[in-house]
């Protein structure tokens, strides 16, 4: 009797000191953080001896903060970033290697989608996503009913998205455009429409293998922004910015068709006082020749060099958690955004889903672009285009440019990746003494 | 100045009409603004001031499915914190500059004076990394601190204390009443114009400001309404019709009071104006 | 105990009034405008550790060539907009005086603009502009048989566009103010003038105008820092709040925002902040100087 009173009271003792606790951190995005909220709450009653804080913080001050607090070795166990980050995570040492043990290479390559392959580097990856975001093209079937077109059939390829575009443009006895055929927002989503989408599909590469080299000065680049521009230059089916913003003009009725993120749709379903007349549908990007490409960012999470021993063990099981497929169909229903995890995107209710559906299917063929600075690249594009559309400049030199000053955004910032990699090295050595 | 007996002459119809034509053009924006806030999105293209089909459903909206309302109670509160802040502050030190002689007083106010050179903008970068060390980001108090007192605030009281008479002063000192109460009793009641001008310009820039409220605040319940509407086309999609809504809602208040205080008002801006 | 003097004691009192006051000044304006030129010195993106590189980031500058047009924008701003704006105030106050019917309505009208919210009226006038089917001017001109302008988006259109609401909103602070200018003048003056024969434009060029000296030199003053300082209306009336298209609208102060608050360049940002201050200073010298001694 005493024995077993003594083995409870040892197996409680032993309960409490494995009790432990991680901290994750994202930053706030009100059904972000509910969702998290609930995932966590399951997590700990499967895992009851490990508790998660949850923290979050404003998106403009997220980064820093996290920065700030690892490099104090505080803050969280496991941090959610911005696919485009990794960069700078890696450079700063924030990020530990996800061990082969709970995550194994090639369960990752088999079940997430390919571009989950940019966050690898140097034969490790660092972080994992529990859903991703790809574009699609709306289109307004009252528009292309007015214009004699099927309402239910959408542009398939380049070419006919160029001919639909005519066909549904219109404009006053001006010749202003009253209703575009195509929204052109090169400062929205349609600077990666280009970049990852048309560049490849007109044979190009936007960036060589190591992401240092800008590669689309090239006839393919050419050619694919020629494709763009023509819309607003030669077709006339479309204004740069057409009532401000594409999404906008596409809601009110005025463009027939667009080109937008998953998170374009809780916007257009919106309505206000019973009064939403829009009818639309979603279509995978148009293909050319024979290539189908499409463009995706995400927010993945890792775990922080911070993390060792018990807290490491807990943090794994976190992450495997968060990005389990259950974690994922549960984000999906809950934020709208898509599963990372094939087998969930695949499921047929997700995959023939009459909104998410087009964006999933998209997810097998996206790349992403690792951005140095994503607002400064894409201000290359938007002034590229502006300098055509503006100025009248050819697109050959407009192209030439905006290469050279994406070219010296990338290399301003890998000559700090390398210093902030060599400062780090260097306080690491004198730590160590 | 003999107008009242002159008869109306044409080259006076002429100016009038001109000035008309001008004062209409002043308010067509604000008229446009109110006008498509009552108008469903897709009347919103029309020339039409008033819709056919008038509706509330924007501003129903508004309050019901944005932060607007936070948005709009956190720019009350911070423009009267600061503005109460000021006037104490201000009226204290200008006062004190004015009334009282003492050693290091020309120095003092050579100092304060000297902050009116310094533009904000220049200042933005290290309030924000005070505000960073001090945990202020994002909070109620990052948001006043940098403005609960005012160079020009202190240069206008000084201004005005200087015209209040010692003696008044003094026969409340010989009364025996405090220092403090001699201010706040005494000499405070005697410039009450030139605190409505402080107020009314106090108030103003605060329910105006964007740089800082921009910079520091960064969730959306801290937001003011200048930094909100900013946010409205992007973080919230709204359509051109929900933005004129907030826009007119933001522009209420101050019209309103415009509307009951005109006089004062103008008055207090000729006052600080002329004097600061 | 000896006994204060009565003006030993009030000392003591100024410097108790005195102590908040003074900590929050050193705290808030003092220390933070050294701190701006110090920062301007080095190489520093928030996190890490500040690096003291000297006056590269003003060589960096100098150099750059976005910062010479963002520089002349910033000019063009002020060159534009203080003419305008003065002129237009002062024929409005001017005539605006002479009459009585309606007074009151007028100014009310002409001064109005200036309490509202900067933010809330530039995204009005970014709805003006737009082109048909949506802004009003357009849509107004299409009506007309006018052929529309591109506004905001034209590389030459568009900072004039962006600088109407500046000019818009402070017109009625400027026209009040004339107006108590021309108030103030002793009208023995212009019975004098009446006397002499003086007609009306000898009148205004030779005792209206120079009466209002103080006045016009004050206002001058006065809506050069701002339109130095433009920022609310560019921020909310371009793309992204980028001051495009092509950086054709991007003045100054936004070129700092972005800095700091995008990139996280702090010195850089500092470095442009010391630019800013110093063009602040000598304009401000300069127009004193030059408006007070040429009588």
């Amino acid at each position: 009797m005493r024995g077993l009173v003594c083995a409870i009271f040892c197996l409680m003792m032993t309960t409490a000191a494995n009790a432990v606790e991680i901290e994750y951190w994202q930053y706030s995005y009100k059904t972000r953080i509910d969702a998290m909220e609930k995932l966590i709450e399951a997590f700990e009653a499967e895992n009851p001896d490990i508790t998660v804080t949850h923290n979050n913080f404003p998106y403009a001050q997220y980064r820093t903060k996290v920065a700030a607090a690892v490099a104090a070795g505080e803050g969280p166990d496991v941090v959610q970033l911005y696919y485009g980050w990794l960069h700078d995570y890696l450079a700063a040492g924030i990020l530990q290697p996800l061990s082969q043990e709970s995550f194994p290479h090639s369960e990752i390559e088999q079940e997430f989608f390919p571009m989950v392959g940019s966050m690898k580097s140097g034969g490790d990856y660092y972080a994992l996503p529990t859903a991703v975001r790809s574009l699609a093209l709306f289109w307004n079937k009252k528009i292309f009913r007015e214009a004699g077109l099927d309402p239910e059939v959408p542009p398939k390829t380049l070419d006919e998205l160029v001919e639909f575009a005519k066909k549904l443009t219109q404009r006053d006895p001006a010749g202003n455009i009253t209703q575009a055929g195509l929204t052109m927002g090169p400062i929205n989503q349609d600077h990666n429409w280009w970049r990852e989408v048309l560049v490849r599909q007109f044979g190009g590469v936007p960036y060589n293998a190591d992401n240092s080299k800008v590669m689309y000065d090239d006839e393919a680049g050419r050619a694919a922004f020629q494709y763009y521009a023509d819309f607003a230059t030669r077709h006339k089916t479309s204004v740069v910015d057409f009532m401000d913003k594409g999404e906008i003009a596409f809601k009110a009725g005025r463009a027939a068709m667009h080109i937008d993120g998953s998170f374009v749709l809780s916007f257009l379903k919106r309505t206000r006082g019973g009064r939403n007349r829009l009818e639309w549908g979603v279509a995978e990007l148009p293909e050319h020749n024979g290539i189908k490409s499409n463009f995706s960012s995400y927010w993945v999470n890792g775990i922080t060099s911070k993390a060792s021993g018990e807290k490491k063990l807990a943090a794994e099981k976190f992450l495997k958690f968060i990005t389990s497929p259950r974690a994922m169909q549960y984000w999906l229903d809950q934020v709208g955004e898509l599963p990372a995890r094939k087998a969930v995107a695949y499921r047929d209710d997700n995959r023939n889903h009459p909104e998410f559906g087009a964006f999933i299917r998209g997810l097998d063929y996206a790349h992403t672009t690792l951005f140095y600075s994503e607002s400064a690249q894409r201000k290359t594009v938007v002034d590229m285009l502006d300098r055509i559309v503006l100025n009248g400049m050819s697109v050959d030199e407009s192209l030439a440019i905006a290469a050279q000053e994406d070219q010296n955004i990338i290399d301003a910032a890998l000559i700090e990746i390398r210093e902030a990699a060599a400062a780090k090295e260097s306080t690491g050595v004198s730590s160590d003494e | 100045m003999t107008d009242n007996k002159a008869p109306i002459s044409p080259k006076k119809i002429i100016i009038w009409t001109f000035l008309f034509i001008g004062a209409v053009i002043m308010m067509t924006p604000i008229i446009f603004m109110f006008s498509a806030s009552f108008k469903y999105n897709d009347q919103i293209y029309e020339l039409a001031l008033i819709s056919s089909e008038p509706t509330l459903s924007n501003y129903i909206y508004l309050f019901e499915n944005t932060e607007f309302l936070r948005w709009f109670l956190n720019s009350i509160s911070v423009a009267l914190a600061t503005t109460i802040s000021v006037l104490f502050f201000d009226s204290l030190v200008g006062y004190t500059l004015a009334k009282f002689k003492f050693k290091g007083r020309k120095i003092v106010f050579v100092l304060i004076l000297s902050t009116l050179m310094i533009p904000t903008e220049m200042l933005v970068i290290p309030w924000y990394i005070l505000a960073r060390d001090l945990g202020l980001l994002d909070s109620y108090i990052g948001l006043i601190f940098p403005g609960i007192m005012t160079g020009f605030g202190v240069f206008l009281m000084k201004q005005f204390f200087e015209g209040v008479p010692d003696d008044y002063l003094d026969a409340a000192r010989i009364d025996g009443v405090g220092e403090f109460r001699i201010f706040t009793d005494v000499a405070m009641p005697l410039v009450v114009p030139a605190l409505s001008a402080l107020a009314i310009f106090t108030f103003l820039g605060n329910w105006t400001a964007f740089l800082w409220p921009l910079i520091v605040t960064s969730s959306a319940e801290i937001y003011t309404v200048p930094v909100g509407l900013a946010s409205f086309s992007g973080e919230f999609q709204s359509e051109w019709e929900m933005i004129m809504t907030g826009a007119a809602v933001a522009t209420l208040p101050t019209l309103i009071i415009f509307l009951f205080l005109q006089r004062y008002i103008i008055r207090g801006v000729i006052l600080g104006g002329l004097k600061g | 105990m000896s006994k204060r003097t009565i003006a030993q004691k009030r000392a003591i009192w100024a410097w108790v009034f005195m102590a908040v006051p003074l900590v929050y000044f050193i705290l808030v304006r003092f220390y933070p405008t050294l701190d701006a030129f110090s920062i301007s010195l080095t190489d520093w993106n928030i996190v890490g550790e500040k690096r003291y590189i000297g006056f590269d980031n003003f060589v960096v500058l100098f150099n750059d060539p976005v910062f010479w047009v963002v520089l002349g924008n910033t000019f063009e701003y002020l060159i534009l907009g203080v003419p305008i704006s003065l002129l237009l105030s002062f024929i409005i106050a001017y005539y605006l005086d002479q009459i009585r019917f309606g007074h009151g309505f007028l100014r009310a009208c002409y001064f109005i603009p200036f309490l509202t919210t900067a933010v809330a009226m530039a995204w009005v006038w970014r709805w003006f502009y737009q082109p048909v089917p949506i802004g009003m001017i357009n849509l107004a001109l299409g009506q007309l048989g006018i052929a529309q302008f591109e506004f905001l988006r034209s590389t030459t259109q568009a900072l004039p566009a962006v600088l109407a609401p500046a000019i818009w909103a402070g017109l009625g602070f400027q026209i009040v103010i004339f107006m108590a200018g021309l108030r103030a003048i002793p009208k023995t003056y212009y019975e004098a003038a009446k006397v002499d024969g003086a007609g009306a434009w000898q009148t205004l060029t030779e005792i209206t105008l120079p009466q209002l000296r103080p006045t016009i030199v004050f206002l001058v003053v006065i809506s050069s820092i701002g339109f130095l300082r433009i920022f609310d209306q560019v921020y909310n009336m371009t793309q992204e709040g980028e001051g495009g298209p092509l950086n054709a609208t991007r003045p100054l102060v936004l070129h700092i925002y972005k800095a700091a608050f995008d990139d996280f360049e702090m010195g850089m940002a500092a470095a442009q902040t010391v630019v800013l201050f110093l063009i602040l200073m000598v304009i401000t010298v300069f127009q004193l100087r030059v408006l007070r001694h040429d009588r």
